[in-house]
């Protein structure tokens, strides 16, 4: 019973034993060799962990919105002197990232189509449109510029995308938006980057190393549902991975390392349900249900029936005695639970496989307290104007945001035009920080802190004007436009519950990502949409044309200056015809006077 | 004289004071053909603003002015319109005082002439120019300046170049400390007029009677003279604007952002398509190659027109503003208002009706194919790149049109105006 010993004090929450016990034996039938290492070496085994949860909400607008979470946990050091060489269900490729580049955080997500607020209420997990990557790095890193350059470039590898286009010019240290959420002990944004690639476009070849890292693959648990024919048949598709330090206990006397790796899908009504307002695994995912991953400690199914107490909107078949209350996004919701641990779960046939029938369309969402929309105005190639548009809904409390913009180099903003409106009156940020863009070499960052005022819009406009590029800087599509990234609100928004700060209790793995220090708000981020900015090109079929042209010029001006510098003015003598001068050699040879 | 002058700035002041007023100014100050990435006034607000952020105004790639202007409008932002109209209205009389000298220098060195009989040939009488007919010269480069559309537009658009351009003017008026003060003081503000050092030390030289003779003491000593004060001054502008801001980012922040092109906004010079357009490893190369062309007519032009230091300055003015990396309608103004000034030369002038038209048709034709290529997009970058050739091409004619005439103008006053071949039948003069 060691490694039952082993598991229960190395487990991130206070668990139930029979739960443990399951996780016991699936530790048992992963083989010896766990044990043959306890027992070779003095050291203790490394304690790790791993749960699995998937989370469906039924949206009002007939959509489904997914949610996979998937946890390892595992109490090692990355940073000590002997590598790390042995792993069990952590990732081997990542924990070698991690200790090879001196990583203290690394958060990365792929993202298809951009999630809408205003319809769906607010993510478990925001992420903007394409790819983004943020990673602190140790305060013992001397050259991050270097590490980021090889870190992203390996990232790039492993998850088969173009992180490798993550340079100095997308690159920003934000100064106050993202702070680590695992352990701090150091906030110095030196060692903070940022970056997002709008354009990046996701799909099966970023999946399949995605699931990769998962202990079971996609043999067996929620990761079977995970097939890409049918997740990319979406609205919006977003995987992420964050890995983080976090405490073990409430004193944080010991850390382990937190692999979280998340899937979020919107499932449209009108792709994928023909129209009938009906939703099941089977028709989600393909693929039903028969077992949870043996690895995993806890597999769980949450359903949101908060706005459906009694099934007056939607019923849910297989129905499921276990009701379970978190505390998510300040707001109380209610979840029906399906153990997948269970055998009870799957029923005489031995498959799970949900079913969401809407009985009626009616019911109104409740419209989320923080929002924001972002466009370009003005006409033409020459200049623009990039609006961001914050709305509070909260009727009476008014809550700071950090708004963070980060805008390539070529659309050169003007930060004397920046204005601040609330209720048509100025607002003036209260911080901001601006760091000019540098051409060729770094982007515009912006990052303000702007106190939104009740029940409110709140309007940032900046000018910028559009440069022309170099012929070989323009992609290879240049009249589709250039992406700008999303900006990214973050904001501790006012929770009509109280929140749950006590870190170390059980929660739902959902609900538990940002850390809250306290009851009375939590913390949100919002991404804008990106942008898709028009530039003024060249004409790329003439570089010989234009450099032949110009050369004429040039040697025009030469040849004309030069012509009066080095000539002087003669009088004209006109010359003698051809036949005369034919005559006159012919007489010279016969010595006979010439002609004149 | 004063009378029409003032009526002259009066008038001036207030077309100025009037299109500030009017919507037009913004619309101007956006032209590509009025500002630059170095004169924009927006962009010196912009470094305001940077520093106001306590953001240093060259850590961003927005901000190409010096220093020292940006702390001159750190305390005039408030009086910019009165600044800028200042400006012109110093300039202008600058210019007024400075063709009255020249002129001056004219009669003299014709009564000179003229005493020493037969310095000129007979016939050549009526290619010198009586006071009277230079009496009203003076006044018309005044007005030439300051009524010129592109002097006007440079003004509304508050384009540091009308700033720069006063210290340039400045320059040939004053006497040897403040000469190479001001002179520096341009070349400070955009590295060109460099340049124009040699025309104002030959012109310097003219006014004290030192010859230009390489065998004599006297010359070396006044050059050396004049290059420790030019220099001399420089290097104290230099200091105190590093003492301004505490850092020398400015200097690649100016003068490399001058000499490398970084950026390629259009304009009407020939820099900004080109280098679009260039093969990443050649582009140093060209680089090299069209910067040079701004320095190195300097010393042939130089000993070409070595008694002719004003004649030399405008057409160093003049491949200044067709060669340089960031020209403006302002840089071109400077060079026109000498125009009057040469206004003798005009029955040699081979091609200038041409050349009008082609300047007024590509001034008209500029914003109308900005717009066809920016706003309605039916046209593309060829075709506003087309009329900056064809502007340059009529400048250079112009240029090399008017050194043609000044040449041939001093080959008739040696040769007499009437050249006989040996036949005695009327001849052609051709250069060979």
């Amino acid at each position: 019973m060691h490694s039952y010993f082993w598991l229960l004090i190395g487990r991130w929450e206070a668990t139930e034993v029979d739960e443990a016990a399951l996780g016991d034996s699936a530790a048992d039938k992963l083989g010896v060799r766990a044990s043959d290492t306890f027992v070779l070496t003095p050291t203790p085994q490394p304690k790790d962990d791993f749960q699995e949860e998937l989370v469906i909400r039924p949206l009002h607008s007939g959509d489904i919105y997914a949610s996979f979470q998937f946890r390892t946990l595992w109490e090692t050091d990355f940073m000590r002197e002997n590598k790390v060489s042995h792993y069990r269900l952590f990732p081997k490729s990542l924990g070698q990232v991690i200790s090879k580049f001196s990583v203290r955080e690394l958060h990365i997500s792929f993202t298809q189509g951009y999630w809408r607020t205003m319809q769906w209420g607010q993510p478990f997990l925001p992420s903007p449109p394409g790819a983004e990557l943020w990673v602190w790095f140790q305060d013992s890193v001397t050259d991050v510029d270097a590490a980021w350059k090889e870190l992203t470039n390996v990232l790039s590898g492993i998850f088969c995308a173009s992180l490798n286009f993550i340079d100095s010019t997308n690159t920003v240290q934000p100064s106050a938006s993202f702070k680590p959420l695992g352990i701090v002990n150091e906030t110095d944004h030196r060692f903070l980057r940022y970056a997002t690639l709008p354009r990046e476009i996701v799909c099966t070849e970023n999946l399949t190393p995605w699931k990769k890292l998962l202990p079971c693959g996609s043999k067996a648990g929620l990761a079977v549902l995970l097939k890409s024919e049918k997740l990319f048949h979406s609205s919006f598709f977003s995987q992420t991975v964050h890995i983080r330090p976090v405490c073990q206990d409430r004193e944080c006397k010991t850390t382990s390392w937190e692999l979280r790796q998340t899937l979020n899908v919107v499932f449209d009504l009108h792709t994928s349900g023909q129209g009938k307002r009906e939703w099941s695994l089977f028709k989600m995912f393909s693929r039903t249900l028969t077992e949870a991953c043996p690895l995993a400690s806890s597999s769980k199914i949450y359903i949101d029936v908060t706005d459906n107490p009694q099934e007056e909107y939607f019923e849910l078949s297989p129905a499921t005695p276990l009701l379970s209350q978190a505390v998510v996004l300040g707001d109380r919701r209610t979840f029906s639970v399906y153990d997948l641990t269970q055998q009870v779960t799957f029923g005489t046939v031995r498959s799970l496989n949900l079913l969401i029938r809407w009985k009626s369309t009616e019911g109104d969402m409740l419209r989320p307290l923080l929002h924001a929309e972002r466009y370009v105005a003005g006409y033409g190639l020459q200049t623009g104007e990039i609006h961001t548009v914050m709305y509070n809904n909260h009727p009476f409390r008014s809550f700071p945001v950090l708004l963070l913009d980060s805008v390539p180099w070529y659309l050169r903003l003007y930060i004397h035009t920046l204005t601040v409106t609330s209720k048509g009156k100025d607002n003036t940020p209260s911080y901001i920080h601006y760091q000019p863009s540098k051409d060729r070499m770094r982007p515009h960052l912006l990052e303000m802190l702007v106190q939104l005022p009740p029940h409110s819009v709140t309007e940032v406009t900046v000018q910028f004007e559009r440069a022309l590029l170099k012929w070989t800087e323009y992609t290879p599509d240049p009249n589709h436009g250039f992406y700008v990234g999303s900006s990214v609100i973050s904001a501790l928004v006012p929770s009509s519950v109280a929140m749950d700060t006590n870190i170390t209790q059980e929660q739902p793995l959902f609900s538990s990502f940002f850390p809250c220090k306290e009851e009375s708000s939590y913390f949100v981020r919002v991404y804008t949409e990106p942008l898709l900015v028009n530039l003024p090109t060249p004409d790329f079929s003439m570089p010989y044309n234009v450099i032949c042209l110009t050369c004429t010029v040039v040697a025009v001006g030469y040849g004309s200056l030069y012509n009066l510098l080095t000539r002087s003015f003669q009088i004209e003598e006109p010359n003698p015809r051809l036949a005369k001068k034919i005559a006159n050699f012919i007489r010279r040879i016969r010595g006979v006077p010439l002609l004149s | 004289m004063a009378a029409p002058l003032t009526l002259l700035l009066v008038v001036a002041v207030t077309i100025r004071a009037a299109l500030y007023r009017s919507s037009l100014a913004e619309v101007i100050a956006e032209r590509v053909e009025v500002v630059s990435p170095i004169t924009a006034w927006k962009r010196v607000i912009e470094g305001l603003a940077l520093l106001d952020l306590g953001v240093s105004p060259y850590s961003g790639d927005v901000f190409h002015e010096t220093p020292l202007v940006i702390y001159l409008f750190h305390f005039l932002v408030d009086y910019a319109e009165i600044t800028f109209m200042l400006a012109d209205v110093i300039s202008a009389i600058a210019l007024y005082l400075a063709v009255k000298e020249y002129n001056k220098q004219v009669v003299r060195k014709k009564q000179k002439f003229a005493l020493e009989a037969d310095r000129y040939p007979q016939d050549c009488l009526e290619l010198i120019r009586s006071p009277k007919e230079m009496l009203y010269i003076p006044l018309k480069v005044a007005m030439f300046y300051l009524l010129n559309p592109f002097t006007i537009l440079s003004c509304v658009a508050k384009s540091t170049c009308g700033l720069n351009n006063a210290p340039q003017i400045i320059t040939p008026h004053c006497f040897k400390i403040s000469f190479a003060v001001f002179l520096c003081l341009a070349t400070y503000q955009s590295i060109y007029p460099l340049t124009l050092c040699a025309p104002a030390m030959l012109y310097l030289m003219q006014r004290q009677y030192i010859p230009v003779n390489y065998r004599r003491a006297s010359f070396w000593w006044f050059v050396v003279q004049y290059l420790f004060m030019y220099l001399g001054s420089l290097f104290v502008l230099i200091c105190l604007s590093f003492f301004l801001l505490g850092s020398w980012d400015y200097l690649p922040s100016v003068y490399g952002f001058i000499l490398s092109v970084p950026d390629l906004t259009p304009n009407i010079g020939l820099f900004w398509y080109f280098f679009a357009e260039m093969f990443e490893h050649f582009r140093l190369f060209f680089l090299c190659v069209f910067q040079i062309n701004v320095f190195f007519y300097t010393v042939p032009l130089s000993i070409k027109l070595k008694d002719h230091p004003v004649f030399l300055m405008f057409m160093q003015l003049a491949v200044i503003s067709i060669f340089k990396s960031y020209p403006t309608v302002g840089d071109i103004a400077l060079y026109m208002a000498l125009l009057p000034v040469w206004s003798h030369l005009h029955r040699f002038l081979r091609n200038i009706f041409l050349v009008s038209c082609v300047l007024l048709a590509c001034s008209v034709l500029f914003p109308v194919l900005w717009h066809l290529w920016i706003y309605a997009g039916s046209a593309n970058s060829n075709f506003y790149y087309a009329i900056t050739l064809l502007f340059n091409v009529a400048q250079i004619l112009l240029v090399s049109d008017y050194f043609y005439a000044f040449l041939r103008r001093e080959h008739h006053l040696i040769h007499g105006l009437y050249l006989k071949k040996k036949d005695g039948s009327e001849a052609t003069l051709v250069l060979k």
